[in-house]
């Protein structure tokens, strides 16, 4: 009987893939579910076994199973997809496995065997020594953490996976939860033998149903099968509030209460959840760690530039011809990525901006396309990597809208802790829709400066903190925008 | 929000699922996910339910129940549309997609039709942003959103 494997990852199930596997099946072949090989604009992405290795088609109709079984040329054909330029060219280390395993069946975790062998300091020592920063947001040193959580006292302490991927534009840890969910759990194991850590939680989101059921299952058989000995690791899932993707605010959560933002010191690592030293990690930085246990911090190191290391799995969305999860070492620039990778936009229109780390993150015009993916980097141009998200506008977008948004959404998100980021936004939103009518527009964006530097300098957390990003880029790379009167324009809300 | 179908509180439901959870620590939140899961919202009723059961304030769990999104005080139509409003989607035309939708069943966003068969709520990113724009339907992701595709799968509604 043909094997054939054919993604169940969210994505491809929105473009049809279930209706594509039921229709191979029909056709006798066996078909395996697996994640997504991350190139998304070829979902629902079919790949057929043969002798010759794996033959891939896509996107594939349930019309062409048929047609796709019986062999010979089939004008979807991709050939190998391990030789397809745009899976070839990356560096695949945290998703290695995503899209070609059975993301149910458990793989051997040598990484974890590898941190037994050489106890918990040479684990974080390795950590360190690899230069692998966190991957959720604000790139700090994971093994600095780690170390601070194995000093703690402490009799119980927990390693918590935030998963509450809610940036706009990204979905890494998605597709990581529901193509390879055991490598997120090796790495959490990895994480408590270093710290000395009892209990792990991963944070997941209500709006990810795929990705919950299928951590859920793997829990479930690596618990059942003994796979991670004392070590115990329980899913939550959140209920709609993106500021709970903040560590704090987080941890407020798991306790039971509203998600609101607790001031630091103390930090997590000394007092995180219930009280106890707590480890709060991305889903990629916590995945990173069996890749560095296996092959050595030396490996990891070598790849990236300046002290961004190792590879980061770049998110290309919005309208873009070739959306997908792309994992290379840091050091690209801006431009291959939206040009060379994403082959500019969907509709064939120039790109005019592209926001880079969620909603928080800053507008880039074409002109600081030179800048190279990396934490520093990005930051000295006002902008951020955050969690990798890449989104991509063509010039019929208007800035001004984007910009009022920002405002909005940090209205809407705001956990209502500290006045800047509650009230400020909402006066902000106010501000613009009279820039957007023409009234006294050098006036008000003066007033809407103004207002940025409260966030900035007034709010808690980075919510109400980076607004600024995406709101000061519009303005002062896109002034035309902000110019003249818009006419026909709708407010977002 | 109109609510046809008001699901009937019952102390019995509520008490089984507390039980259920009971050791848990921290146990709010997923005892409202499954509370609102049997009933359709969370009812005004396990307000106080909670709070004593929890050994917590009222304060504590309206507190709770009123910060998340995701928990409604009635429950929503037969059919639950989230359409993502994210900036990935912007890019892709959702917006005008959203408005053309609510247009056709004479909804704002957050309501439900006359006849309690549909809910159209807001949600900022599914994840799907790589086949924008992109929607949640009774669960079920759905990309690369158009008025027929939208249509085809709320069928007569
Ligand atoms: C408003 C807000 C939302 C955030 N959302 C997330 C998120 O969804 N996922 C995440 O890993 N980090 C998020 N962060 C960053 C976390 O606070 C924290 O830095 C991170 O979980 C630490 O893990 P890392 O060092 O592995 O990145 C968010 C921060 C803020 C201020
Ligand atoms: S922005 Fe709409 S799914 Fe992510």
């Amino acid at each position: 009987m043909t094997r054939v494997f054919v993604p169940r990852d969210a994505a491809a199930l929105a473009v049809g893939a279930d209706a594509v596997a039921r229709a191979f099946a029909a056709q006798g072949a066996e078909v395996v579910r697996t994640g997504s090989r991350g190139l998304v604009w070829l979902e629902p992405l079919v790949e057929i076994e043969t002798p010759a290795g794996r033959a891939a088609y896509g996107p594939v109709t349930p019309a062409d199973a048929a047609a796709i079984l019986a062999g010979g040329h089939h004008p979807l054909a991709l050939g190998d997809i391990e030789r397809y330029p745009w899976l070839a060219g990356q560096t695949r280390l945290t998703f290695a496995r995503c899209g070609v395993v059975d993301p149910l069946v458990p793989p051997g975790f040598a990484g974890l065997d590898r941190a037994r062998e050489i106890g918990p300091d040479a684990v974080i020592e390795t950590i360190n020594r690899s230069g692998l920063r966190g991957r959720g947001g604000a790139g700090f040193p994971v093994g600095v953490k780690w170390k601070t959580a194995r000093e703690a006292a402490g009799d119980l302490k927990y390693i918590v996976c935030n998963a509450d991927e809610g940036d706009s534009g990204t979905f890494a840890d998605r597709m990581l939860m529901e193509g390879d969910p055991f490598l997120l759990i090796e790495g959490m194991a990895i994480a408590a033998f270093a710290v000395g850590a009892a209990r792990g939680f991963i944070y997941s989101r209500s709006e990810y149903p795929h990705a919950n059921a299928t951590m859920a299952r793997a829990l479930e058989i690596a618990h059942g099968d003994g796979l991670l000995g004392s070590f115990n690791i329980e899913l939550r899932v959140g209920a709609g509030a993106y500021v709970c993707g903040e560590e704090t605010a987080l941890l407020e959560s798991l306790e039971g209460r509203r998600g609101q933002v607790r001031a630091k010191p103390p930090l997590p690592a000394h007092r995180g959840l219930f009280g106890r030293p707590t480890i709060v990690n991305n889903v990629l930085s916590l995945a990173a760690a069996p890749w560095i246990l296996q092959h050595g911090a030396a490996a990891y190191a070598a790849l990236g530039t300046g002290r961004s290391r190792g590879t980061k799995p770049i998110q290309l969305a919005g309208n873009v011809a070739r959306p997908g999860l792309y994992e290379a070492p840091f050091g690209l620039t801006l431009g291959q990525i939206v040009h060379d990778i994403g082959g500019g936009t969907a509709t064939g229109r120039p790109v005019r901006a592209v926001q880079c780390g969620g909603p928080l993150g800053a507008y880039f015009p074409p002109a600081l396309f030179d800048t190279p993916y990396d934490y520093e980097a990005f930051a000295a141009r006002d902008g951020l990597i955050g969690h990798g998200g890449v989104v991509v506008f063509d010039d019929s977008v208007d800035m001004a809208a984007q910009a009022r948004f920002a405002l909005e959404f940090c209205g809407l998100e705001s956990c209502g802790k500290c006045t800047p980021c509650r009230l400020g936004s909402k006066r902000g939103v106010e501000v613009m829709d009279r820039i957007r009518a023409g009234r006294e527009v050098a006036a008000n964006l003066a007033l809407v400066e103004d207002l940025c530097e409260t966030l900035k300098f007034g709010s808690l957390c980075a919510l109400g903190g980076f607004t600024p990003y995406p709101v000061m880029s519009a303005i002062r790379h896109f002034p035309e925008d902000f110019a003249a009167p818009v006419t026909a324009a709708e407010p977002v809300g | 929000m109109t609510s046809l179908h008001p699901a009937d509180w019952n102390p019995d439901t509520a008490r089984a699922i507390v039980d259920a959870h009971a050791g848990l620590d921290g146990p709010l939140l997923p005892i409202l996910r499954a509370i609102q899961a049997a009933f359709g919202c969370v009812p005004k009723a396990a307000i106080p339910f909670l709070a004593q059961a929890l050994n917590l304030t009222r304060a504590e769990v309206h507190g709770a129940v009123s910060f998340y999104h995701d928990f409604r005080d009635a429950p929503a139509g037969r059919r639950l549309v989230r359409l993502c409003r994210a900036e990935a989607c912007q890019a892709m035309g959702g917006e005008a997609r959203a408005a053309g939708l609510l247009a056709r069943l004479r909804l704002a966003w957050g309501e439900t039709t006359a006849d309690g068969a549909v809910t159209v709520e807001p949600v900022y990113c599914l994840g799907l942003c790589a086949v924008a724009p992109a929607a949640l339907v009774d669960g079920e992701p759905l990309g690369r959103l158009d008025a027929r595709r939208l249509a085809a799968a709320l069928g007569a509604a």
